[in-house]
């Protein structure tokens, strides 16, 4: 019963060593400057930064990545599919068809109801 | 396949017809409420009629036997009965339980709709949206009580939820109602948090996530009892919260009474019914095992002292409301104490019990908020306890109405409130709950008082006003359907309790 979760406790391991080696290592070879203000600016060689970051941003992105996230997902869900294209068979090719009717159904709305249009 | 389609029907009509509400409210280009209205409508006594259909599967007047002979389905004899009849690899169950739930889940939906119309035209708010919304939201309890895999019933209780959620601050310029719609969410997200690592803990000490494997599972040499035990704790904390049993209450007055009232009339009943629905499989059929686990009945014992608290938190706290809606929010928290009962004594009489109530407590409640509804439109703004002095008066037809409503809340006799509560105070006085009993009688004598004072200040306290004219609109054949339901109940209650019964016959 354990050992089959020795390979899972052997690669969280050496994850978290690698990470934090990482963060020692930088601490001795990198090379140690003085950290003055314009230095830990967020872009050092960019447009001085005017205000805060954190303002309310147009409804219109968050629509924008949410429809983005839902076809990116169907997207990974017909990878495999495609792969065990000839044993699912007639089968899957109806399940994923209907899947796909599905999302259509609610791209016609989404397209119908205006919420890709940037105004 | 094929035979899986048609025993499904109810789910899968349901769904197909909810999306497609969707197009077709896209492809018309002006505002079309009154078309999804009508839609939505024939689409949920369609769906009514699908689950009495394929209620028993092999009867010889269901579904199956209908369409075999046009020669589209094979032979009703030729179903596997014994056992419960799966479809979709073990993923939905058919027939019976599930159908009984749908029918009390379509009713509410058909009284809803009709209740919601008059409403939103006059806050000027119908868009096809919310029958759309109420369409997903069946579809979505519909799944619940037919789910026999506890992903099944995750995502309906997901597809449930989202569109409560939404619903709830469906009147969106409305402070209250977005309140009410944010901390229903959030609360509502964290719990599923609980309901994901139940199912998650269940699945690693036995091995699946059907409940028949689950229950058969439990009754061998169970491997990691704690890790079982912790599941079922945890999955009880999730479904606590969508019932709103007592540690977990605490969102329901809000959002109850912030919510529109129709929305709030759902939610409330079917929403709850719904909860129920996914709690009694659980509890029942697949942990009994585990319930008596090493002979302690920690899990019946700790939902005894959780339904005992919930009445009487439920109840004591509606006594000091002022407010009507969220008196009757607090009632609502309160009946589902009585409703766990039938959970707690795990018999057959605590299960038809708990069905017989669900159906009529969706009568009952699902009245008294379309009547709030009725009230708002006809210029009663507020909710207060003296604004219904004298309502009798004004109002005289909603004022007796209200009060067959709040008679049959309290459990007063020829309703259907009453014997609903009779069947489940015995069966847990047969499972050795007499003290559970007690408890119930105590917390419904106090529950009597405030029911009967709102009848108090509506006939014999005065006001100036005069009579009204009342403006139910369509409201008024909720308000038809519901007193029905109610009297019907209350009158004939061994019909509804033996379609109760008969729908264990299969499992």
């Amino acid at each position: 019963m354990i050992d089959s979760y020795i390979p899972l406790i052997i690669m969280v391991s050496v994850g978290f060593l690698f990470g934090l080696s990482n963060i020692v290592l930088a601490q001795f070879l990198g090379p140690r400057k003085n950290k003055t203000k314009v230095k830990l600016e967020p872009y050092e060689c960019g447009i001085e930064p005017t205000t805060s970051a954190r303002e309310r941003f147009s409804i219109k992105f968050y629509m924008t990545a949410m429809l983005f996230i839902l076809f990116d997902i169907e997207i990974v869900f017909m990878y495999p599919w495609a792969i065990q294209f000839k044993e699912l068979g007639m089968v899957g090719f109806i399940a994923m068809n209907l899947f796909m009717i599905l999302l259509f159904a609610g791209f016609i709305y989404v397209i119908k109801k205006g919420a890709l249009q940037w105004r | 396949m094929h035979i899986d389609v048609i025993l499904a029907a109810p789910i899968v009509f349901v769904s197909i017809m909810a999306t497609a509400s969707m197009v077709l409210d896209a492809l018309k280009t002006k505002e079309n409420g009154k078309t999804i209205f009508l839609f939505s409508i024939y689409v949920l006594m369609a769906t009514f009629l699908l689950s009495a259909l394929t209620f028993s599967p092999s009867s010889h007047f269901g579904l199956v036997a209908l369409l075999s002979k046009f020669g589209l389905a094979p032979a009703p004899e030729t179903l596997h009965v014994s056992g419960m009849l799966t479809v979709f690899n073990g993923m939905v169950g058919v027939g019976g339980y599930g159908c009984f739930f749908d029918m009390i889940f379509t009713l509410g939906g058909i009284m809803t709709i009709l209740a919601a119309r008059p409403f939103l035209e006059s806050e000027k708010l119908e868009h096809s949206e919310f029958y759309t919304l109420i369409l997903f939201a069946v579809a979505g309890m519909m799944l619940i009580s037919h789910a026999t895999n506890m992903l099944t019933l995750f995502i309906g209780i997901e597809v449930m939820s989202v569109t409560f959620y939404i619903l709830s601050g469906y009147t969106r310029t409305n402070e209250k109602a977005v309140e009410s719609s944010l901390k229903y969410f959030l609360l509502g997200a964290f719990a599923t948090g609980f309901l994901v690592y139940g199912i998650a803990l269940i699945y690693g000490a036995t091995g699946s996530m059907d409940y028949a494997t689950i229950a058969s599972a439990t009754h061998g040499d169970i491997r990691f009892p704690t890790l079982l035990l912790v599941g079922i704790g945890l999955m009880i904390v999730g479904l606590s919260f969508k019932t709103a049993l007592f540690p977990f209450h605490q969102w329901a007055p809000d959002v109850y009474s912030g919510a529109p009232t129709v929305v709030t009339a759902f939610m409330s009943t079917a929403g709850k019914a719904a909860a129920l629905a996914a709690f009694m499989p659980i509890i029942m059929v697949s942990l009994p095992a585990a319930m008596s686990y090493d002979g302690s009945n920690k899990i019946q014992m700790m939902l005894a002292v959780i339904s005992a608290l919930t009445m009487l938190i439920g109840n004591i706290s509606a006594l000091v409301q002022k407010d009507v809606k969220r008196m009757l929010a607090f009632s609502s928290v309160a009946h589902a104490g009585y409703l766990l009962m039938g959970l707690v004594a795990a018999n057959p009489e605590g299960r038809n019990g708990i069905m017989f109530y669900s159906a009529s407590y969706l009568f009952m409640q699902i009245g008294s908020f379309i009547i709030l509804s009725v009230l708002e439109r006809s210029g009663q703004t507020n909710h207060s306890l003296e604004s219904f002095n004298g309502l009798s008066k004004k109002y005289p037809i909603l004022a007796a109405l209200m009060s067959i409503f709040m008679f049959s809340l309290a459990g007063i006799p020829p309703f259907a409130g009453f014997f609903g509560k009779y069947y489940l105070f015995t069966a847990a006085i047969h499972a050795d709950f007499t003290w559970l009993t007690i408890v119930a009688v105590v917390s419904s004598i106090i529950s009597v008082y405030f029911y009967i004072g709102l009848i108090v200040n509506m006939y014999f306290k005065e006001s100036q006003e005069q009579e009204h004219e009342s403006q139910p609109g369509l409201a008024a054949i909720s308000l038809v359907l519901s007193t029905a339901g109610i009297i019907i109940l209350g009158l004939l209650p061994s019909v509804v309790l033996s379609i109760a019964q008969a729908s264990f016959g299969n499992h």
